[in-house]
């Protein structure tokens, strides 16, 4: 379970979207996540899961970690599924018993709701398949620079994220192996009520913690060695450059909101 | 003058001790160093000898209170002038996990040149040459938590090399690794003294690595309380087993066989053992 995450996960490749310009690929994905939520109709939805297709099949990342980067919401689906197919009542009814009834309302709810989850993530996770984290959030931070004018320190977060991104996995082995550790040491860490794990988890996360602030200390020394000042007078050995795809990306993103707009207009309304 | 890189003179160093503590001992006391230009250097003691605090001096990430300390002739004072420093003096420390610092072997490489504001043309021929140097190339594109502790420890040099800068301080750099990632990184470091000049100063325990140093010194209580060629330090078995430090293995089987002289290397004591039963070291 623990290392199976996938967030900030790069798949290396060549595609057109691994060679787009960072800041262009974060802008779009933000924008697909709004016309997401803008959507009213299923054929609207049915437009943006379209580009959504195209873009996995675009970006050349194997479907198997496309379905992976899924794997963690498979509950908050379920979830959702279920509580929207009993909480929305309305139009003909499929089934009944007790209390509960399924309408054609709820079930159109349910499937609506999954669909633009799944999209959202696909997207979402598309945008860290095909981009490197440091590229990531060089973009960021670029896109970001304006805030500079009310004294944000942009540089400074990109740099936290950056770090925060290199560290998950160095951190995800350190768990395992404090985990081991206690286990080794007769720690019970499966079984018991929720407190009891709770409880068994504390041992685990406090030598973590140690450990972090000991690896944030050295990580300093070592910055401080390499002439790390802060963002001023810092150059960048990969240089950004707004290319024609990327503003075709652009148009392309205001295209499917035209798009959805139309079509929300045209067809009935789901939610 | 010209021919120094690092002088340490008279250096006395004490870390702070926390508010109601009771002051402490000094991690370096009265320590006299001159490291020339191009030399390999090896710095051997035991734990709490003062031998990693003799290398974080060197750039400048402590001062000391007092005496003083010299790179190229600057004193880390200022900020400014530890920034200066910084750029002579690269270091690289014993856990290749903690300094790391990009998600992209290539991209850590940059982080250094980035750093002093380099050109990103400039950047990039420095981190593809960077990366040949330590053979590390064709890892260029991959994800530091997915190499060995060798190859990890040889990015970290890298970003260092990149840097340019004249020196290398090693803190213990090998004491994380198997024997494979060990053989890997000192014979990285050995080609880079060799072939490109740079000065090394390789802070370590194992005696084996300390054998084919130019000079070593040996640290006790915050003290330097030998110095030599290894030849000369190693001949001293007994000195050097009281400062609670091995010799290689090679020199200890030799002397305890009763051979005069002073061997380093498992090749020599081979043939010194076959000579002396007459035989062939074939």
């Amino acid at each position: 379970m623990i290392g199976d995450i996938t967030i900030g996960q790069y798949y290396a490749g060549a595609s057109v979207l691994h060679r787009m310009d960072p800041r262009a690929k974060l802008a779009a994905t933000f924008w697909l996540i709004v016309v997401i939520f803008l959507c009213k109709s299923f054929f609207a939805l049915g437009l943006i899961t379209l580009t959504a297709i195209v873009a996995v099949l675009l970006s050349r990342v194997p479907l198997k970690m496309i379905f992976r980067s899924l794997r963690p919401i498979v509950i908050i689906l379920i979830f959702t599924a279920v509580l929207n197919v009993f909480y929305n009542k309305g139009g003909a009814t499929y089934w009944e018993w007790w209390k509960i009834t399924v309408t054609e309302k709820g079930v159109n709810t349910a499937l609506f709701t999954m669909v633009r989850i799944i999209v959202l993530v696909v997207i979402s996770s598309l945008l860290t398949y095909t981009t490197t984290p440091t590229m990531l959030t060089d973009g960021l931070e670029r896109l970001l620079s304006p805030l500079k004018v009310f004294k944000i320190k942009v540089h400074t977060l990109a740099m936290m994220m950056t770090l925060a991104l290199r560290f998950i996995p160095t951190l995800i082995e350190e768990i395992e192996r404090i985990m081991n550790a206690q286990k080794a040491r007769g720690a019970d860490l499966e079984t018991g009520g929720l407190l009891q794990r709770a409880k068994a988890l504390v041992p685990i996360f406090i030598p973590l913690m140690v450990s972090a602030f000991r690896r944030a200390y050295e990580l300093a020394f070592a910055m401080t060695c390499r002439c790390y000042t802060g963002g001023e007078g810092r150059t960048r050995m990969k240089q950004m450059k707004l290319a024609a795809r990327d503003v075709l990306l652009l148009i392309f993103c205001a295209g499917i909101t035209a798009g959805v707009l139309v079509l929300n207009h045209f067809f009935t309304a789901v939610i | 003058m010209n021919d120094t890189i690092i002088e340490f003179e008279n250096v006395t160093f004490t870390y702070d001790s926390e508010e109601g503590e009771a002051p402490k001992t000094p991690a370096l006391r009265n320590v006299t160093l001159r490291v020339k230009r191009g030399e390999f250097l090896a710095v051997l003691g035991h734990n709490g000898s003062g031998k990693s605090t003799l290398a974080k001096l060197c750039n400048a990430i402590y001062t000391p209170q007092s005496g003083v300390v010299r790179v190229n002739g600057l004193v880390g004072d200022t900020e400014e002038k530890a920034d200066q420093i910084r750029r002579i003096v690269g270091m690289v420390f014993q856990n290749p996990d903690n300094q790391i610092v990009a998600t992209i072997v290539e991209d850590d490489v940059a982080f250094g040149p980035e750093n002093l504001g380099v050109e990103p043309q400039e950047i990039r021929r420095r981190v593809d040459d960077a990366l040949r140097a330590v053979n590390m190339y064709e890892f260029r594109l991959r994800e530091p938590h997915k190499l060995s502790g060798g190859q990890k420890q040889r990015v970290a040099i890298a970003g260092v090399l990149a840097m340019q800068t004249d020196c290398i301080v090693l803190d213990e750099p090998t004491a994380m690794l198997d024997p494979k990632g060990r053989e890997e990184v000192m014979s990285t470091v050995h080609r880079l003294n060799e072939e490109m000049g740079i000065t090394v100063i390789l802070v370590t325990h194992f005696m084996d690595e300390a054998v084919d140093a130019d000079r070593v010194v040996v640290m006790d209580s915050g003290r330097i309380v030998m110095q030599g060629t290894p030849a000369q330090v190693f001949s001293q078995v007994d000195t050097v087993r009281r400062y609670g430090l091995d010799v290689p293995q090679a020199t200890e089987l030799c002397h305890a066989l009763g051979m005069p002289g002073c061997v380093l290397t498992i090749e020599d004591c081979v043939a010194q053992i076959a000579a002396r039963a007459g035989g062939d070291a074939g």
